[in-house]
């Protein structure tokens, strides 16, 4: 029989295994957070030109151990953390299974230490991908195989869990939205696992001389069938932050359920497309299949992060009037708590996920657009602008409300922490900018030298390359202090923290109650009629995509004749 | 609120709001100009990809490039032993990459069209020709043949951004380009 105990903030009751899972795996994840990040300072470091830090045979095992720790490790872990918060905590139900959820949490573990391992030992530098044939020992495939598999078992727990609050009536009516959203993500880790089961169990046996022989361009379908849709765990998990800190800050509803399910239904739909965008200028996959899969269908996941764009801030900007902060248009957004990390990293993973990461990605998905980005530092430039300073700030963001709630403790540096965000967000987001404009110049990604030393033949990048480069170096030193500063608060909470009082003190910062919320209206929008600001903010964005998207095509018309 | 179920047992009766409708029939219409720009490109750009390409053996490859760079050499670059291989207008182009080259040096002429060939020996490499930042992604065993027609002149740098091993960032070619 679970044994339960009520959140004395929230009013949650949480079974006591969910919660020490909860708390294991979000831990675990800010360790990874820790390594990866480490070795991800170490690599700008080597490629801002004036300091080159590390020798090439390190620099690519730190960006192989890079790409692992941080857009694997790191994230999965918090996801796990979190839909095991969605499924248990916020439907009050008890978890079914937790024996089977502390079997994944060690395959995770277990795994993610083989792989680190076979890294660091120095044979398997293959990068991320791991493209064959080159090859690398057979413990990385192996570790990254466990780690997936203990993966899929947490989605399993999250599924049953649900499956029997339902029955157990736990709670009434539909699932609440962010949940709904936590279930979108866990149907598409599903997918995602399983893409990754079809290739890199084959490439295991390779690895171990029971295969002869790996397709290339089957490998990268697959792989990206797998690296791609993880991201869109990703983005689908940090914009159900999004709607459950607008509803713990503000007690802000979805302007309209439909609206915002059906826009998570598209993404179950439509995502896993994407490995197309990895594919763009491959020989032997004609343009129909590029244009139908790289483009999810008719842009319809696209459609759907435009819709969340505008429902999320909607929602605040509702709630915000709703409560009388109703002069001009911006008054609810000038009013908000910008002060309390929770939302400053939400709202900034917002803002940076939109202009950074989101317009860069589809401007690059575009089938001919990706012939002048294709593998240059845009790339990686692009995803630093979705999964560092729009998942990982989403994270940051919701660590510093889950950890003291969940711990029941003060965050330790909390003026530190009212800084961090915008630290992180700054830094990070300049990191992604600058990559981007030196891939704009052709400066290659995974790659050591870029002023080709050793090469016979040289080529020389203009002066604005090794700028970038530099600039790019201080900007993550910038984003590495604020990275360090989460970690900090995040450890020293746990560790050393003071006990919360408990009510009433924390009652008045706690999140309202259903029952105050409930109150005075039935769905978000409701009584409000508009939200103006929302809609000129979502202009403005759909202003610079629309300028950007096609500066890209005036770009390309300027290449050579290709056909 | 996100975090509760719906108040309504039966939300997905009540009315979407005007901004929301607007925006969502807005960014559709976005959507569908972006999605039609890809073929429309097809039809009147002057950069795709051609969706040619061929399974080749390796050594089959080399051999062939090999063959083609012998009879239109014109001449060595420097001292470094590597040919500049001066192909007739409108014909065919090879170029190979293996750890850590792409051979040979080619020599094309501004405004021509020409058949170029592309394939790895080993690892997977990627093809970037600089400064005009054209990039793509060379398999072994897969020959990709696309028509390129340069319309600019001078000396192109091909890298490598692929990783292809520890002497990845050596990895560097060379296009001329002439006016006549």
């Amino acid at each position: 029989m679970a044994e339960f105990r009520t959140c004395p903030d929230t009013g949650f009751k949480i079974d006591l295994a969910a919660d020490k899972l909860i708390k294991w795996n979000a831990v675990t994840a800010v360790v990874f957070l820790l390594v990866g990040g480490l070795f991800g300072l170490m690599v700008a470091l080597t490629r801002w030109p004036a300091v080159h830090l590390l020798p090439a045979d390190l620099f690519y095992l730190a960006l192989t151990a890079h790409g692992l720790d941080v857009l694997i490790v790191w994230i999965v872990f918090f996801e796990v953390a979190l839909i095991y918060f969605c499924a248990c905590v916020l439907l009050n139900a008890r978890m079914v299974l937790p024996k089977v959820a502390w079997l994944g949490y060690i395959l995770m573990l277990g795994g993610a230490a083989i792989t680190n391992v076979a890294v660091l030992s120095g044979e398997s530098s293959v990068m991320f991908t791991s493209y064959p044939p080159m090859m690398a020992a057979q413990e990385f495939y192996l570790g990254i195989i466990l780690f997936a598999v203990g993966a899929l078992l947490a989605c399993l727990v999250f599924f049953a869990t649900i499956i029997t609050a339902k029955k157990e009536r736990t709670y009434e009516g539909s699932l609440p939205l962010v949940v709904f959203g936590a279930m979108t993500a866990t149907i598409i880790a599903v997918f995602t696992i399983l893409s990754g089961a079809v290739i890199l169990v084959p490439t295991w046996l390779w690895s171990l001389d029971l295969l002869a022989n790996i397709d290339t361009l089957m490998y990268r379908v697959i792989w990206w069938g797998f690296g791609h849709s993880s991201q869109q765990i990703n983005v689908v998990a940090q914009i159900s932050i999004w709607y459950a800190i607008a509803a713990i800050l503000f007690g802000a509803k979805p302007l309209s359920e439909k609206v915002s399910r059906g826009a998570f239904l598209l993404y179950i739909l439509f995502l896993q497309l994407a490995s197309a965008h990895h594919l763009l200028v491959d020989p032997g996959i004609s343009s129909e299949w590029k244009i139908f899969n790289t483009s999810y269908a008719l842009y319809l996941a696209v459609l759907a992060s435009m819709i969340h764009g505008l429902t999320v801030p909607g929602a605040i900007e509702a709630a915000q009037r709703k409560k009388g902060f109703n002069k001009g248009l911006f008054e609810w957004l000038r009013k908000a708590p910008w002060g309390n990390p929770v939302f400053s990293g939400m709202f900034l993973s917002l803002i940076l996920f939109g202009f950074l990461g989101g317009i860069t990605g589809v401007m690059m998905g575009t089938e001919q657009l990706n012939i002048i980005i294709h593998n240059t530092l845009y790339v990686p430039g692009h995803f630093h602008g979705t999964v560092v300073v729009g998942t990982t700030l989403a994270f940051m963001a919701m660590s510093y409300w889950l950890v003291p709630t969940l711990w029941q403790k003060e965050l330790v540096f909390p003026g530190l922490a009212k800084w961090q965000p915008y630290l992180f967000g700054l830094g990070m987001g300049l990191v992604s900018t600058f990559m981007m404009g030196a891939g704009t110049l052709g400066v290659p990604r995974r790659h050591w030298d870029m002023t080709f030393a050793d090469a016979t033949l040289g080529y020389d990048f203009p002066a604005a390359a090794n700028l970038m480069m530099g600039l790019n170096g201080v900007a993550a030193v910038i984003g590495s202090i604020g990275a360090a500063i989460f970690i900090l608060n995040m450890v020293g909470t746990i560790l050393w923290g003071k006990a919360k009082v408990p009510a009433p003190a924390a009652a008045a910062e706690a999140p309202a109650a259903p029952s105050v919320t409930g109150a005075a209206t039935s769905y978000g929008s409701a009584g409000t009629m508009e939200v103006p600001g929302t809609f000129v903010l979502a202009l403005i964005f759909l202003t610079a995509f629309i300028l950007y998207y096609f500066v890209n095509w005036k770009y390309l018309s300027g290449v050579w004749g290709l056909s | 609120m996100s975090i509760f179920p719906p108040t309504e047992r039966v939300w997905w009766n009540q009315p979407i709001e005007k901004t929301e409708v607007m925006w969502v029939t807005i960014a559709f219409v976005w959507a569908l100009v972006m999605f039609f720009m890809m073929p429309y490109w097809h039809i009147s750009g002057e950069q795709n990809l051609s969706n040619e390409a061929y399974k080749v053996n390796p050594e089959v490859y080399g051999e062939k490039v090999e063959a083609w760079a012998e009879k239109y050499t014109i001449r060595e670059e420097g001292d470094t032993g590597i040919p500049v291989v001066r192909p007739p207008a409108g014909g065919d182009v090879y170029m190979l990459g293996r750890t850590w080259e792409w051979w040979p040096i080619v020599e094309l002429q501004k405004g021509q069209s020409y058949r170029f060939h592309l394939s790895s020996m080993d690892w997977m490499h990627g093809w970037s020709l600089l400064p005009e930042n054209i990039n793509i992604q060379v398999h072994p065993n897969y020959e990709m043949i696309f028509t390129v027609k340069p319309t600019s002149s001078g000396e192109f740098g091909v890298i490598c951004n692929e990783f292809c091993g520890i002497g990845h960032h050596t990895m560097v070619g060379k296009i001329y380009v002439t006016d006549k």
